[in-house]
């Protein structure tokens, strides 16, 4: 629960003018960590993945990650930043039981991409991202908080560390003060995040899973009144970890921030946790207390000097951009302007497009994640990405009723039960026998029945009134519990009464 | 034939290769001399007496075999306690690490070890390798065999020591800013700074990164060549590793030749603060090298006065980074953990409680220079010095082969004398500092005793990767000395022993 | 240059070094004899001298992205001072 005065957003926006910056962490998706060679892989059990160097063992040596490097140079030109001709790594000195080393090797002032700028869409509106910077440093460990009340580091009696995240590979970006987004700053905020996952996820880089750590964000946002060029009193919100919290947590942070300065009040620069079972902001630590990080070039590593020939050879296999690949996509969809952009704004267009490549036609493709499962989402709260259910289940599913095996409604069904995590689509109905009856001599028998009880009903559709059959095919369809083809039930309804 | 303990490395290797004695023969009379007088020179932290005699026996079964084994199998080797083995505790010296058994072999430990050499046990040093004369060490002092009341040299007095007591015929050093050479100066050994990069810093405990070296400590100019082959080649564990190969070192030392040599005398480094008797044999040896026929020249490096100050920066600022993963998390000491503290109090607590006195002086040096408002002034400033430094070295070696200097402005001094006078003890590093800054390769070897009988040691300096010209003038120059002595500087020592 | 006993104590707290009441004013009265003695470091170079962070010339020292065997974890909890479930055990932190 949030007990902080809050703003309407609409009357904060007639007063101010947001200005946003973000800072998004991508964790590499290399075999192995950025300064030694243990495993990367999540979920290992705990302290199985960790070395000399990255338990910051004493002796211990650092050497840098070819690959992570080659992703961070690709990153960087994917958000059009120039790469850097000679950069150092540097050490961030700060202690944290996370920080095996109690200094994290990262880079300062001298970022391996710098000066880069990106175009997102809202609404048809586009928006230019200003890129500061985009560096490479490695990650921490994780903790775990034990006794008091609820796991958390507040109240807990101790905690216990687990080094396998300690050293994976990690590049953060950063923007500039984003301007003149007016109202659509949320928005824009959360176009941009998601233009750099689906980028990321292109550029094969990075599993950016949000809900899996693997994308963080930090969501900075100041306001200034109307027609001031100076930047007002940012906070910056953490632990921001999906699309739509980034929305929101940046809407309620304008709402709490217009309230404290319409009411004459001043800002405090400080660090605030995103809280999404509440939807609100909580102060944390303030930045007046900031650590002195006490920066010096990495002394263990040499500098980085990549050559231009190598910076070249990656712009080469540098994807194109979203709105080109979905433009690109949609020349074989055939979809609408208006139906494409619900399609985008509903972050469905790689679904649909794993649906197409799983051999479903885009219409169906289109339909089943539109309708039927951005319902369910809905409902959930989350985005479609994290329904526990994949495109080539949906096309599946969709070649059972293409071959007539189920109906649409069982279909449904179906669905439920993949939600449910009850297996694959074609296991569930053989599992549940929702196969649908095509043994036509059943089938035959059941619309004979039906015709007979209903003589008049007969009558009328003999007489051409089509729109009767429903009634007999529904009383089929009651006889069979459904598990009959309606279509393939009318056309032996009209046959029937045909001879 | 000289006792065991008296023998050189070369020496005992043929003995060994030629089946005269074995390694465990060998070994024994080291383990048994370390039993006699460490009680009372304190080199060692930890003997590894049962591995020793198992690995000695080892090696001579393969001998026995027929193997094919290195020029140094068998031989005995001191590694001082800031080089990772597993199986026996590394602690630096310090109370913070005490009783850590390092899960991981140093690289250059593993060189040892692949070349069958016989690990003797740990050798003392100053905590973390700060200081001068080993009196920083947790564990107690070492005390220099030629005057167990006078300091031996640091960080690395134990390795000195060792050899200067006959306790190994070979050891290991770290070289940050003169923690191999002083040492050796005042013990009247010989000891080898190789180029910064030529021997990998893996399983070495960090002191300053940018600055640390591992080398060579040995009682003479060819020993030293010998394990200098063994330690040193590229290790991709190590990013500051020298992908090249090794200067041939070995023979370099065999040549005895300097004719022709251009041989340069730094201007700065001597002079007021020297001791008189420093200089003089620093005199003799100049001139025994220009009667052999070496040129003799004095080049200026400027910007060697302003050596000690910018290493008093660079040095704790890297340090106060590298000392701050002992925090009681994941290994090491732990002090006041009652259930209640927080892990922040607990780390300031144990850090308080266990590091000494020098090491917090250098690790608050070192905050203090980095942090915000003051790291333009200080470590910006030190790199610049260093950038001038490396300059000064870069001409310097383009009108001569060589530099020479004393190695330390005194012989050793008595223990406690300096205790409360860091910037008396930063001095003895004068000499030694520049080039720690400029990644060259230094040997400093003995050059006779002062008139209060102590050894007084002369510094060589080479060019970045050219370790060579070391052992060539060294080589020569010892062989010049010994003439005139009659004999090595130790022999003195081992008659008396005898 | 004069460093106070609180300047010293702030630098503790940064470096997380308990220091008692006497070693604070030993060190600072240390610190200020050692400060003295570099301070012309700075103004030895001029702005147009490069700072070195290393002696080495070297640069692009990479490793191939490949995994090597980490360690048991029975080996890398071994030295710990504490341990439960497979992982290190921590006092309590304040945080943030």
């Amino acid at each position: 629960m949030s007990y902080e005065e809050l703003m309407d957003y609409d009357e904060v926006m007639e007063s101010y003018d947001p200005a946003l910056g973000l800072e998004v962490h991508v964790e590499l998706n290399t075999h192995s960590k950025m300064f030694c060679s243990c495993s990367t892989q999540f979920g290992a059990e705990p302290n199985t993945q960790t070395c000399p160097t990255c338990l910051g063992l004493p002796g211990s040596l650092p050497v840098v990650n070819a690959k992570a490097i080659e992703s961070a140079i690709r990153i960087g030109l994917a958000l059009n930043c120039s790469i850097s001709t000679w950069c150092r790594f540097a050490r961030k000195n700060y202690f944290y039981p996370d920080m095996t080393k109690n200094f994290q090797t990262s880079q300062y002032d001298e970022p391996i991409c710098f000066d880069g700028q990106v175009e997102v869409e809202v609404d048809g509106q586009p928006f230019i991202i200003p890129i500061e910077r985009a560096h490479m440093e490695e990650d921490a460990g994780k903790s775990q908080h034990m006794g008091g009340t609820t796991g958390r580091i507040q109240g807990a009696d101790y905690s216990l560390m687990d080094y396998n995240r300690a050293g994976v590979p990690l590049i953060e970006i950063v923007t500039k003060p984003i301007m003149a987004t007016g109202p659509q700053a949320p928005a824009v905020a959360r176009a941009y995040v998601g233009f750099l996952r689906d980028m990321i996820r292109a550029l094969g880089v990075s599993d950016v899973r949000m809900e899996q750590g693997s994308l963080r964000c930090d969501a900075n946002v100041s306001l200034m009144p109307k027609g001031s060029t100076t930047l007002g009193t940012r906070t910056e919100t953490k632990n921001v970890n999906s699309l739509r919290s980034i929305e929101k947590a940046l809407r309620f942070e304008i709402c709490r921030q217009g309230a404290i300065l319409s009411s004459g009040g001043q800002v405090v620069q400080e660090t605030r946790h995103w809280h999404e079972d509440g939807a609100y902001t909580s102060a944390g630590r303030s930045k007046e207390e900031a650590e002195d990080y006490r920066y010096f070039p990495e002394p263990d590593l040499v500098p980085i000097a990549p050559s231009r020939e190598w910076v070249e050879e990656l712009r080469a296999t540098i994807p194109e951009p979203p709105a080109v690949h979905i433009a690109g996509l949609n020349k074989t969809w055939g979809f609408s302007d208006l139906e494409m952009r619900d399609v985008v704004n509903a972050e469905a267009v790689d679904l649909i497009h794993a649906t197409v490549e799983a051999g479903a036609s885009p219409q169906a493709a289109r339909k089943w994640w539109m309708t039927e499962l951005l319902r369910r989402a809905n409902a959930e709260s989350i985005s479609l990405e994290d329904l526990p259910i994949s495109g080539e289940h949906v096309a599946e599913v969709q070649r059972l009723i293409d071959s007539g095996l189920i109906s649409d409604k069982i279909a449904r069904q179906v669905i439920e039960a993949v939600l449910a995590g009850e297996g694959s689509p074609t296991q569930i109905v053989e599992d549940r026998g929702l196969t649908l009856v095509s043994d036509s001599v059943t089938l035959q028998k059941a619309v004979d029945d039906v015709i007979e009880a209903n003589p008049d009903i007969a009558q009328k559709i003999r007489e051409g009134k089509d729109q009767a059959t429903g009634a007999l095919i529904g009383q089929v369809m009651k006889q069979m519990s459904g598990q009959a083809d309606a279509a393939k039930v009318r056309e032996m309804i009209i046959a029937s009464l045909a001879s | 034939m000289t006792s065991l303990i008296h023998a050189t490395a070369a020496e005992l290797a043929d003995l060994l290769s030629t089946g005269v004695v074995s390694s465990e023969e060998v070994t024994r009379a080291h383990l048994d001399q370390i039993a006699d007088v460490d009680g009372e020179v304190h080199a060692y932290l930890y003997v590894d007496s049962d591995r020793a005699l198992d690995t000695a026996r080892q090696v001579d079964r393969k001998r026995q075999q027929g193997e094919q084994l290195g020029r140094l199998a068998g031989v005995p080797v001191g590694l001082k306690d800031a080089f990772t083995y597993m199986g026996a505790p590394t602690t630096c010296g310090s109370k913070i690490l005490e009783g850590w058994y390092p899960p991981y072999n140093a690289t250059v430990t593993q060189k040892l070890i692949d070349a069958d050499m016989i690990i003797l046990g740990k050798t003392n040093m100053d905590e973390f390798a700060m200081g001068s004369s080993t009196e920083n060490s947790a564990y107690g002092p070492t005390c220099n065999p030629w005057d167990l009341h006078r300091i031996p040299g640091g960080s690395g007095g134990g390795s000195a020591a060792a050899l200067a007591s006959f306790q190994a015929p070979l050891t290991i050093g770290s070289d940050t800013g003169g923690s191999i050479r002083q040492p050796a100066a005042v013990t009247g050994t010989v000891g080898v700074k190789p180029t910064y990069g030529a021997a990998s810093r893996y399983g070495l405990v960090a002191m300053a990164s940018s600055l640390d070296q591992p080398g060579p400590c040995a009682r003479n100019v060819m020993d030293a060549a010998l394990l200098h082959e063994v330690i040193c080649g590229h290790d991709p564990k190590d990013s500051t590793s020298i992908n090249a190969e090794v200067p041939n070192v070995v023979a370099a030392a065999a040549t005895k030749d300097v004719r022709g040599l251009k041989i340069g005398i730094v201007k700065e480094l001597g002079g007021e603060g020297y001791e008189p008797e420093v200089l003089a044999r620093f005199r003799e040896a100049i001139d025994l090298l220009a009667n052999a026929g070496a040129e003799i020249h004095e080049v200026s490096c400027p910007h060697f006065p302003a050596a000690l100050g910018a290493y008093y920066l660079i040095m704790p600022s890297e340090v106060s980074s590298n000392l701050a993963r002992f925090d009681a998390m994941r290994y090491g000491l732990r002090v006041g953990d009652d259930g209640s503290t927080s892990t922040e109090q607990v780390m300031r607590t144990t850090r308080g409680a266990g590091f000494g006195a020098e090491v917090k002086r250098r690790i608050i040096l070192g905050t203090y220079a980095l942090s915000s408002g003051y790291y333009d002034a200080y470590y910006g400033s030190a790199q610049k010095v260093r950038t001038l430094i490396i300059r000064d070295f870069t001409q310097a070696f383009e009108t001569v082969d060589v530099l020479m200097s004393p190695t330390s402005p005194t012989t050793a001094f008595t223990i406690g004398e300096r205790a409360n006078d860091p910037i008396a003890m930063y001095k003895a590093d004068l000499c030694t500092i520049p080039t720690n800054l400029a990644g060259n390769a230094a040997m400093s070897i003995p050059a006779g005793l002062g008139d209060n009988s102590m050894p007084v040691g002369v510094q060589i300096m080479a060019p970045p990767q050219g370790d060579d010209r070391l052992y060539r003038v060294g080589g020569a120059l010892e062989a010049l000395l010994q003439d005139k002595w009659g004999g090595p500087l130790l022999g003195t020592l081992a008659k008396e022993a005898r | 240059m004069t460093l106070t006993n609180a300047d010293v104590a702030r630098l503790a707290d940064l470096a997380r070094l308990d220091l008692t009441p006497e070693e604070l004013s030993v060190m600072a009265g240390q610190l200020d004899v050692i400060l003295d003695a570099v301070a012309s470091v700075s103004e030895v170079a001029g702005d147009d001298v490069p700072p070195s962070s290393h002696a080495l010339d070297l640069t692009n020292v990479f490793r191939v992205d490949e995994v090597h065997q980490s360690l048991s974890p029975e080996a890398a909890l071994k030295m710990a001072p504490a341990v439960e479930d497979g992982r290190f055990r921590v006092p309590r932190i304040l945080g943030e």
